[in-house]
């Protein structure tokens, strides 16, 4: 592999983790402060995609950028505030189960609104050129902005986290939220606020990434787990295990989707054949990149057997 | 013979001989394709409450047993098939998906009943997504996207059976499901039954009382994915077909669906569930093409409104028939408003998504109710938007109402106990 290749695929995972991250920081808050896995995240993922393509339609994408993140994250507001609160008393399990049939509708919502075949949401034309070209590969100038936009955010996030008072008390509700209510803070309006200010965040993330990807009903099927991964490996209420665990997961796919090795290469490096009609030849002729897709799920499945708490998170899933 | 015994068993054969003369009653093949599949899915959902309802794990990768057991299924029946092996009467075939769905069960179970709560509910969800995305790079056992069929008509058979016709395949289904869902139900009384809710209830205390709750849970799991498999092969014979989706989160979110909407905390809950839902799946995926929609509406409403599903309101009314059957008359003004108002709310709100679907579809006129409206039409939507609107309205005044008469009729049986 030439070093060109290398860095043009250590880029593009480069790109993909931190899209993942613009995804998930939004979940591993929600998650860590209020033990709620929300299903729907990558709903709204969508959500922001679709609105984003739409008001990129009737005025532009600078104005998609800013108002569909808003108006997703009001959504998401509302949601909390008269869905998931009423439902808080059943415990975790019944905000879980209410999650995932918000997930249902939201897709099926989405289908009838905008149709089952994907929209032409089209990257801005402004921004459609090669930026840079290193030696044969080259660099769109989209995919620098959405880079340079998603470290912004977690650098924005990290600083309010750090610096100022609502901060203060979102991590100290990501501890001990019984005693924050009990200092005099409003949990349950904090809670609503970063929920939606997660989904803000999805939404955000779908605008971004709904014109390369393609914006379609299933992509929030295609993304939520991963979602989950990501914040399950950084470790819940994370914002510097999301970065982390974002980014490495990102990277790991795609360069598995690039290894076109697989198991006979091995058993041929030891001096044996694998019989191209047997059985055996099925499984050890199967490439990285065919099996890339089952990488984040045993991750998943591992983290949360060996370590729930994950990188960075205090507490257990 | 016991009074209890007698109250129990007569309407239990009762209901045996009813579904026995069943086929006679309704000939269709379409009336006999819904009941085999209600059969399968009354199984499969039971099988899912016993680790939901009864041990308190929430599973979103239980369609993964239920999905491989149907594959083996079939791949035994090729096998059958092609002559590489001796025929099997059908009959036995669960068996097989039995045992896939056991050795499936011990591994999975043994690696994810270490948590519980919402991180055993992820691994199973990472599982079912890693199984999924499996059936589609295995192209050999899973043939991708097309699935794979068999041929159910093995020609050994015992009693003179074919499986040809579907009546016979509805036997083979009813047969099982009598028998899998009775073990179910005495597993829920034997001492193992009783330690599965007290690990559900309180942890803690079941593990200072001396059992190993892990291995409880364990076990728990273990035997529902048995259940799940056996359903999963009776799912194979049915269609002679199975296909990716059968393993995938669609098919484990289903399942759950039939369980909670149903009642997770009642044996008959599910099997209600299974019912109804199997009942509207048919129904409306004819009528409407946004029937998950519709799915995911009343899932929901059922968590926000009654999360002890339908046989739990059902259950809410026992003490008033076994003490004083009279007053039910008082609930029926109350309980005809609710159910009037909900009727009115479902009418403008189905119709609403219908029109927005229409919008979609390219036709001008739809038929909704038996009646044919034009989408354009302002007023319309208008109308529509306006009874769903009152009957929110009405629902949330009737609703006062109902607990108002409810709170009164049980102060009357307390009144009546207590003399």
């Amino acid at each position: 592999m030439s070093l060109e290749v290398l860095v043009f695929i250590l880029f593009n995972g480069l790109l993909y983790g931190m899209f993942l991250f613009m995804l998930s920081s939004g979940l591993t808050l929600i998650f860590g402060m209020m033990g709620i896995l929300n299903f729907a995240h990558a709903s709204f993922f969508m959500i922001g995609a679709y609105l984003g393509y739409q008001i990129s339609i009737y005025s532009n994408f600078w104005l998609a950028l800013i108002f569909s993140p808003i108006i997703v994250g009001l959504m998401g507001g509302m949601i909390e505030k008269y869905g998931l609160r009423n439902i808080h008393k059943y415990g975790h399990i019944a905000e879980l189960l209410f999650t995932f049939g918000l997930f249902y509708i939201i897709e099926e919502l989405v289908q009838l609104i905008w149709g089952k075949s994907p929209v032409p949401y089209k990257v801005p034309e402004f921004l459609n050129f090669p930026l840079l070209e290193i030696s044969g590969m080259s660099y769109p100038a989209y995919s620098m902005f959405r880079l340079v936009l998603s470290l912004l955010i977690f650098l924005a996030i990290y600083r309010i986290l750090a610096k100022t008072k609502t901060g203060l008390i979102i991590k100290a509700s990501l501890t001990n939220p019984n005693m924050v209510a009990a200092l005099g803070h409003n949990v349950p309006r904090v809670f609503s606020q970063v929920f939606g200010f997660g989904c803000a965040l999805a939404g955000l993330a779908g605008v971004l990434a709904g014109n390369v990807i393609g914006t379609e009903p299933a992509m929030a099927l295609l993304l939520g787990p991963i979602v989950f991964v990501v914040v399950v490996t950084g470790g819940l209420g994370s914002i510097k295990g999301a970065l982390v665990a974002s980014i490495i997961i990102g990277m790991m796919q795609t360069t598995a989707v690039s290894l076109e090795f697989n198991l006979n290469n091995l058993i041929n490096y030891f001096g044996f054949t694998v019989d191209v009609s047997s059985l055996l030849n099925h499984f050890t002729n199967l490439t990285i990149s065919q099996l890339s897709p089952i990488v984040p799920y045993i991750l998943l499945i591992i983290v949360l057997i060996a370590r729930p708490r994950g990188l960075f998170g205090k507490r257990d899933v | 013979m016991s009074k209890i015994f007698k109250l129990k068993f007569i309407p239990f054969l009762i209901l045996i001989l009813f579904l026995l003369f069943l086929p006679f009653i309704f000939t269709s093949s379409f009336v006999l394709t819904l009941l085999c599949k209600m059969g399968v899915l009354i199984i499969f959902s039971v099988a899912y409450n016993m680790l939901l309802g009864q041990t308190g794990l929430l599973s979103f990768g239980h369609a993964i047993y239920f999905g491989l057991a149907g594959y083996a299924s079939i791949h035994f029946l090729g096998a059958i098939n092609n002559n590489y092996i001796p025929s099997l009467p059908l009959i036995f075939l669960p068996f097989i998906g039995a045992i896939v769905g056991l050795f499936l069960g011990i591994i999975i179970g043994y690696l994810s009943t270490k948590r519980l709560g919402t991180a055993f509910a992820m691994i199973s969800l990472g599982f079912c997504e890693l199984v999924t995305a499996l059936t589609l790079i295995f192209v050999v056992f899973f043939n991708g996207e097309d699935g794979i069929q068999a041929d159910r008509v093995t020609g050994n058979e015992l009693l003179g059976l074919t499986y040809g016709p579907q009546s016979e395949v509805y036997y083979l289904i009813l047969f099982w499901c009598i028998i899998t869902v009775l073990v179910m139900y005495l597993l829920t009384k034997t001492p193992f039954g009783r330690m599965c809710n007290a690990v559900r209830d309180n942890q803690q205390r079941a593990e200072f009382v001396g059992y190993n709750v892990r291995k409880i849970r364990w076990l728990a799991f273990s035997l529902s994915a048995t259940f799940a498999g056996a359903a999963g092969s009776l799912h194979a014979i049915n269609y002679e077909h199975i296909g990716f989706e059968s393993v995938s989160l669609v098919q484990s979110g289903m399942v759950l669906f039939m369980a909670y909407i149903g009642g997770i905390g009642n044996f008959l809950g599910p099997i209600l569930g299974a019912i109804s839902l199997t009942y509207l799946d048919t129904m409306l995926s004819d009528i409407t093409e946004a029937w998950v929609l519709y799915y995911g509406i009343i899932f929901v409403l059922v968590i926000a409104f009654a999360p002890q599903g339908l046989s739990g309101i059902i259950i809410m009314h026992e003490p008033i028939i076994r003490n004083n059957p009279s007053l039910m008359q008082k609930l029926l003004i109350p309980y005809s408003l609710l159910l009037g108002s909900i009727l009115l709310t479902t009418i403008g709100f189905t119709s609403i998504i219908e029109l927005l679907h229409s919008l979609n579809s390219g036709h001008q006129t739809l038929k909704v109710y038996w009646i044919k409206i034009n989408n354009n039409n302002i007023l319309i939507w208008s109308a529509f938007f306006l009874i769903s609107i009152s009957g929110i309205f009405l629902i949330r005044k009737s609703y006062v109402f109902v607990k108002e008469k409810w709170t009164e009729v049980i102060e009357e049986i307390k009144l009546s106990l207590v003399k």
